[in-house]
């Protein structure tokens, strides 16, 4: 059999493409399908010994009021760091773009906590949120407002973790949004220009429009995120990993607790099995919603 | 030539034979790694064809490394882990019973709590040290204020953290007490604070919780008080993990309770005179109370055939009173044998005297979901001190919700 030349270079791009495909397969896919199949399981360190629960676990998932909080912290931390990260990547992403000074050391300077270990983050914020000897409340009694508790209370902590994460984000949001600037070609402003708009009107008909697959990307990618959020929250409370009173749980968190701290991993593959099924759902429906195909 | 590889292989077979290998895992901790790889070389001088592999691995990544690779098949054959782990350990097929002559010798030999180490009248484990609880205070602190001796009853150490308190505007730039529910505090309240008021946290076979009456309730009313009305103490002062530990470190605590594993990091740390006192007491003379724990070594179910044997050699020399003594010389943890703690070299010490004082009474929390029960207790003191939530209530929902807990593992 001979192969067209087209054939014969798609084979070759399979044969390429195996290598990493079944590293994937084997590290990816197949451990979601095993931990389906424990879910159904009651967990037992000698596989012959675990034993068949059918749904008990996510019939326990339907009445254990630790999930329902992870579950509601978890949405409220997509919440407000999706939206909050890009608003504010993209405010700094148009001031860093009309700056021609110095873009390249504020563009560094906002992608340093990116780069910084989250636990190292987690530590410093922990000090600056101090009620006691922390800046952020030395700051706010300069404006005479009394010290505020944040990691420490149950009502604080959540949107303080939120902010840390944010802050953390940001410089990787920002670099994403003036790729994605840079890549709009000048001659629609400058076409625009000459018909007369000008400000809000060039961002809310050119800049916005075109910046639509960036904001995708960005919207989906900060969801799974937020969605899988640990590390900050585990080392921002390191000794009440999730407290104060649950107030910062989050899935990923307890799917661990339950997991390593319990030796439940039947149980624990179920929580991941609902995860899975939460992460897939959102991000299907935002590339329905979000993706749009824009005409200039 | 075809003999001769027969002889080669039945020599070889004997060799394998005779040089079995054994694994044996503990989290990092720098003073522990160095002792048991001193242990390992004397256990194999005296054991010739054994031989033992240490492995550690950071301490918040070391339950899941048993977790994954026990099922695997390549874990330790010995398994060092806190004792308040093995009923979870054991329902989930992690850690196999030892030989009934090892109870024996652990009820005869060892200190009353290690009696812990049994989940369901079976032996998981043997420890090679034990730890108990006692008040840290600040001497130099206590010196200029005029403050002679440590407090013996709770109501001197509330008047002692009073005058140690530096409180200004709404902050605090020092505190007479490291108040931490996460820390120890827990286990205060629960073992200590609930039997010192005549009560007892838990029914003899620790199935039943007993906390929720005018014992249990006295003990948490009367500790989240520091906080409340007294005001010798806050939550959080010191950020990070520790930070009751590291204020008092830092000179800006005055008293703290800690366990006698505190003690190397404190002697390390304090720029200051520094003195260690039993727990107070709720009166002259009243009922003493304390909480022990231990990290114990147990038998996993790797271990089979002749490495099971090995592994049992290996356990006996490391929980050896002998083995007791060099831990405690180099690691600095008390000895798990009465025999040993009853040495009064060891009783009159000033710093480690208070600690193995508080070992004949002291009671380890019959554990069987720890990281479940340590976060109702923590839960039930942050209700009151976060919310300001009537402790009563929060009593309640604890005692609920650990109830519950323990129904699910004995059910």
């Amino acid at each position: 059999m001979r192969l067209t030349l087209a054939q014969r270079e798609a084979l070759w791009a399979f044969v390429f493409l195996a290598v990493p495909l079944a590293f994937f397969l084997y590290f990816r896919i197949l451990p979601a399908f095993q931990a389906l199949w424990l879910s159904l399981y009651e967990w037992h360190a000698d596989p012959a010994q675990r034993r068949f629960v059918g749904l008990e676990h996510y019939v326990r998932l339907l009445e254990d009021p630790l999930l329902r909080r992870a579950l509601w912290n978890t949405l409220l931390y997509t919440l407000l760091g999706v939206p909050g990260q890009i608003v504010l990547g993209l405010i700094i992403a148009l001031l860093l773009q009309r700056t021609p000074l110095g873009r390249d050391l504020f563009r560094a300077i906002y992608f340093a906590p990116y780069v910084t270990p989250a636990v190292a983050v987690a530590w410093v914020w922990s000090w600056m949120l101090s009620p006691h000897f922390g800046l952020v409340n030395e700051l706010l009694a300069l404006l005479g407002i009394p010290p505020q508790p944040f990691l420490q209370s149950p009502s604080q902590a959540l949107p303080t973790v939120t902010w840390v994460v944010v802050w953390q984000n940001l410089g990787f949001q920002v670099v994403l949004f003036l790729a994605g600037l840079e890549s709009i070609p000048r001659q629609y402003y400058e076409a625009a220009r000459i018909d007369g708009a000008e400000g809000w009107k060039l961002f809310r008909h050119i800049t916005w429009p075109l910046l639509n697959p960036v904001l995708v990307f960005s919207v989906v990618i900060g969801t799974i995120g937020y969605l899988q959020l640990f590390t900050q929250v585990v080392n921002l409370n390191f000794t009440d990993q999730g407290g104060p009173l649950n107030s910062t749980l989050t899935l990923a968190l307890y799917i661990y607790q339950l997991a390593f701290l319990r030796f439940q991993l039947g149980y624990a593959a179920a929580v991941t099995v609902l995860l899975f099924a939460l992460i897939l759902l959102i991000t299907l429906v935002q590339l329905r919603l979000l993706t749009r195909r824009v005409e200039v | 030539m075809k003999r001769a590889l027969v002889l080669l292989f039945l020599l070889f077979s004997i060799a394998l034979a005779q040089n079995i290998t054994i694994t044996y895992w503990q989290y990092e901790f720098r003073s522990k790694v160095e002792a048991i790889n001193e242990l390992i070389r004397r256990f194999e001088a005296q054991n010739p064809g054994i031989k033992v592999v240490h492995q550690t691995f950071p301490y918040d990544a070391f339950q899941q490394k048993v977790a994954a690779a026990i099922p695997a098949g390549q874990g330790p054959d010995v398994v060092n882990l806190y004792y308040g782990w093995a009923p979870t350990w054991v329902k989930a097929g992690y850690l196999v019973p030892l030989p009934d002559d090892w109870i024996q010798r652990l009820d005869r030999d060892f200190v009353a709590m290690a009696q812990a180490a049994k989940v369901g009248g079976k032996l998981y484990g043997v420890p090679t040290a034990v730890r108990s609880l006692a008040l840290f205070y600040n001497k130099d602190l206590f010196r200029q204020a005029g403050i002679a001796t440590p407090p013996k009853t709770w109501e001197e150490f509330i008047g002692i953290g009073q005058k140690l308190t530096v409180k200004q505007g709404g902050r605090f730039a020092q505190i007479g007490y490291g108040i931490a529910p996460d820390g120890q505090d827990h286990h205060l309240v629960r073992e200590v604070l609930v039997r010192q008021f005549g009560g007892k946290p838990y029914s003899d076979d620790g199935k039943r919780v007993l906390y929720q009456n005018e014992a249990g309730l006295k003990a948490l009313s009367f500790y989240t008080d520091w906080v409340r009305k007294h005001e010798i103490g806050v939550p959080g002062f010191f950020p990070g993990n520790n930070g009751y530990r590291d204020g008092f470190i830092a000179g800006r605590i005055a008293m703290i309770v800690d366990g006698s594993f505190a003690i190397g990091t404190i002697q390390q740390g304090a720029r200051f005179n520094f003195g260690v006192a039993e727990l107070p007491l709720e009166r002259a003379g009243g009922r003493k109370a304390n909480f022990g724990s231990f990290w114990m070594h147990g038998l996993t179910p790797l271990a089979t055939g002749p490495k099971r044997e090995a592994a049992l050699k290996f356990l006996a020399f490391i929980t050896s009173e002998e083995t007791q003594r060099y831990w405690l010389e180099k690691v600095g943890e008390l000895p798990a044998s009465k025999n040993l703690i009853r040495d009064p070299k060891l009783s009159l010490h000033p710093i480690y005297g208070p600690f193995v004082l508080s070992l004949a009474y002291a009671k380890a929390t019959p554990f069987v979901d720890e990281a479940a029960q340590r976060k109702v207790m923590v839960d039930a003191i942050n209700r009151v001190l976060l919310q300001g939530m009537d402790p009563a209530q929060s009593l309640r929902i604890a005692a609920e919700e650990e109830q519950r807990i323990l129904d699910q593992f004995w059910r």
